[in-house]
């Protein structure tokens, strides 16, 4: 199908692009972007994107699809349908479903699922121990090829660090990223909340910022060693940005993301036993959330994802210590990477880089996706900078309805989803 | 659910959940309440007509004979019926979630939910889905929730000092023991801070304090103490808190013993408090533990009159949540 987008303001960060164009679409590739149609161009639709940004579709780093194992809390077709409705037109799903993404079987499954005309393409993470135990290793390879881009724990922390260094090792040898979420188990146990005022006041259980540096010293230790490429996933303080610098000065070779809640939230948030406000990592105290904006501002911190974790509310309508750590994010992922480039004052096209180019670099796609570029696959958002809504339960198309941001005013409207140059969404109607 | 969701719009009292947000003249107005109930007790006939008719549920999620025990008389006194749950998490653990257990007490026409829960915050899950369904006339009391409050015990405690030392802005207040994981002194802080004590002491080892221990409770006079000499030096108030008998052992102290060795109120300790210090426990005490025996029986020890102290500021709560007009006649 050929499609024109015209009249848009053309914003690509991989190109430092910033300008108004037309985008044209043939064959699900981006063949033309300028005044005027590539010659010979006929469309066979045409999107008006007048007062709209037109940029890459955006590439989330975490979001969670609950497949397999856990349909009552969300599907593929709800979670797409949320993808779309957000702009995301890629997305890295961690190996944490039921069973875990450990054996090549499953996320062949996964993908053949996923690859339906409109749906974000999924990048799985495979799991970097079978079952997550943390006791043997998983069949990289294999995994590799039935399209794991890299290998991990979810938010699952390895105790026996002589198999954490194994499996750095095992993966660095074939050259697979290892993506870890820096949590020390023993003192994150029982915790619920960030160690700090808030969880004194309240009486929950905290979990200490030590929590996260100590687990960070020894996996960058280990990544240093061991040669593997690192990903620290969904970094949570200020304490553990800094040995990120720090590491990164020495010439480690370490990126990391952040999640849209911690970048705009902190432990303050929970007000009187928020169960919303529930996350893992939990929620840092004020200058924590600072910090991790201002690193997001300098490039310390690499990418922004949703994190995306649907719940259902039952497992969320419970006690704060007692409910489920996870907020749905797909559709808030560009709202509120708009929220903070205007409170930081960053120009569009840095922080759309966040959760486009970005990501794409991260995931080694660098060629041919996350830009807007003559003969780039054709995954787009068009959405209205502008335009306000309120965060709502019947608005968000995710099976998960539980974010801390419910009842909230944001900016920042998809007005159409295209991925490999399918219409995936359109605010005016969807299109099949 | 970021306002104070135990007040209405008017700032009157809906719920009792925690002391926190309460004004001084709220706690003084609970504990004035209270005064005439103290007499009810004394009297032939130990009741009064205020929630006659009424319904209260002692919903308790986690067991606590005296608590309950002390709800129940006061609930009695003033003529309410009183059913008693003990709901143990096993059983819960099997099906029914925390909201539905609510749900069907409520739709036995209860007015009242005396809530003790293992979770801090429960009792405000209870309140606003009581609220989100249009239930708000149902009213709820935090009998205990976690490490987070027992805001009736705060109140008995404030009732016993201002019964003994009248005014709270000149007092100096020591509060010793498992800080770190104590609803009673979570509650105590509040009111406190709230009353204006302007001295008041947190004292216990690293290991039973919660980070940011001094700035737990916003703008309270909060100092943090690691040495029980140095904190009861002066005090007029020595609040000792129970230790639970899990925790005596293990990562968070090597044993009583060891505790007892620094932290137990022995009468030499208490010495260097003020001569008419009074001394505080919220019960059920470990004798030789967080207190000698001699301290806990001697003249300076008000453990007795708090109880007491109790069943009226109970009575004061719950006659104000639900109470027709008209006091303690």
């Amino acid at each position: 199908m050929k499609i024109a987008i015209q009249n848009g303001r053309v914003v690509d960060p991989a190109g430092g692009v910033d300008r108004g164009a037309g985008v044209f679409v043939a064959d699900g590739k981006i063949v033309g972007v300028g005044e005027t149609a590539p010659r010979g161009f006929q469309p066979e639709a045409v999107l008006d994107a007048g007062g709209c940004v037109v940029c890459p579709g955006l590439i989330d780093l975490s979001a969670r699809l609950r497949e397999p194992g856990f349909e009552y809390k969300a599907t593929l077709e709800s979670e797409m349908a949320a993808a779309a409705a957000g702009g995301v037109t890629r997305l890295v799903c961690p190996p944490d479903t039921d069973p875990p993404l450990d054996e090549p079987g499953l996320v062949e499954m996964l993908r053949y699922r996923a690859r339906q005309p409109g749906f974000a393409q999924v990048h799985p993470v495979g799991a970097l121990t079978v079952g997550l135990a943390g006791e043997r290793l998983t069949e990289m390879a294999e995994l590799a090829e039935a399209g794991c881009i890299a290998f991990g724990q979810a938010n699952l922390s390895m105790t026996d660090t002589q198999v954490l260094m194994r499996a750095m090792q095992y993966a660095a040898t074939f050259g697979f990223p290892v993506w870890l979420q820096a949590q020390d188990p023993h003192l994150a146990s029982g915790g619920v909340a960030h160690d700090g005022a808030a969880a004194a006041r309240l009486g929950l259980a905290g979990i200490p910022v030590l929590a996260e540096t100590v687990a960070l010293a020894t996996t960058l230790q280990l990544a240093r060693a061991t040669g593997v490429r690192l990903h620290v996933r969904r970094l949570s303080s200020a304490a553990g940005l800094g040995m990120i610098r720090a590491a990164r000065a020495e010439g480690l070779a370490v990126s990391c993301d952040i999640t849209i809640n911690h970048l705009h939230l902190c432990d303050r948030d929970i007000g009187f036993f928020d169960a919303h406000a529930r996350l893992d990592p939990p929620l840092r105290a004020t200058a924590d959330r600072a910090a991790l904006a201002a690193g997001l501002a300098d490039g310390s911190i690499d990418a922004l994802c949703s994190d995306h974790t649907p719940v259902d509310d039952d497992a969320k309508q419970q006690p704060f210590d007692e409910a489920e750590a996870g907020a749905t994010g797909l559709e808030l992922l560009l709202p509120l990477t708009l929220k903070w480039a205007e409170a930081s004052g960053t120009p569009l096209v840095r922080a759309l880089a966040k959760i486009t180019s970005e990501p794409a670099r991260i995931l080694g796609l660098s060629t041919g996706c996350g830009c807007i570029t003559p003969g780039a696959v054709a995954d787009l958002c068009v959405f209205d900078p502008a335009a306000p809504f309120v965060v709502s339960r019947e608005r968000l198309k995710s099976q998960g309805k539980n974010t801390p941001f419910l009842g909230r005013e944001l900016r920042g409207e998809v007005r159409y989803t295209l991925t490999e140059g399918h219409l995936a969404y359109s605010a005016d109607r969807l299109l099949g | 659910m970021n306002g104070n969701p135990q007040l209405d719009e008017r700032g009157e009292l809906i719920h009792l959940l925690s002391l926190e947000g309460l004004s001084r003249e709220m706690l003084h107005n609970i504990l004035d309440r209270a005064e005439p109930f103290t007499a009810v007790a004394e009297r032939e006939v130990k009741k009064v007509p205020l929630l006659r008719g009424k319904s209260v549920f002692n919903l308790f999620f986690e067991n606590s004979t005296r608590t309950r025990t002390t709800f129940e008389i006061a609930a009695k006194r003033l003529s309410a019926d009183v059913i008693n749950l003990n709901i143990n998490t096993s059983s819960a653990a099997k099906g029914e979630s925390l909201l539905d257990t609510v749900d069907n007490l409520a739709a036995m026409q209860a007015d009242m939910f005396v809530v003790r829960h293992a979770s801090s915050g429960a009792p405000y899950l209870i309140a606003q889905h009581l609220a989100a369904s249009g239930r708000r006339h149902i009213h709820v009391v935090n009998a205990g929730d976690g490490r987070h409050a027992h805001p009736t015990q705060g109140l008995l405690d404030m009732y016993t000092i201002r019964h003994y030392k009248k005014d709270f802005t000149r007092l100096t207040v020591a509060v010793v023991g498992d800080i770190l994981h104590s609803r009673v002194a979570r509650s105590q802080l509040h009111a406190l801070a709230t009353l204006g004590v302007p001295d008041i002491r947190l004292i216990g080892p690293k290991t039973l304090l919660p980070a940011e221990a001094a700035r737990m409770i916003p703008a309270a006079p909060l100092a943090v103490c690691h040495d029980l000499a140095e904190g009861v030096r002066g005090a007029d108030v020595v609040m000792t808190l129970r230790l639970q008998n899990e925790r005596m052992q293990g990562a968070l102290l090597p044993s009583p013993q060891e505790y007892f060795k620094s932290y137990g109120l022995t009468p030499e300790r208490l010495a260097l408090a003020k001569p008419d210090a009074i001394v505080l426990h919220p019960g059920p005490m470990n004798r030789g533990v967080e207190i000698d025996s001699t301290v806990a029986d001697g003249r300076q020890a008000v453990i007795l009159p708090q109880v007491t102290f109790g069943i009226a500021v109970r009575m004061a709560v719950m006659s104000m949540l639900a109470g027709t007009s008209g006091g303690a006649q």
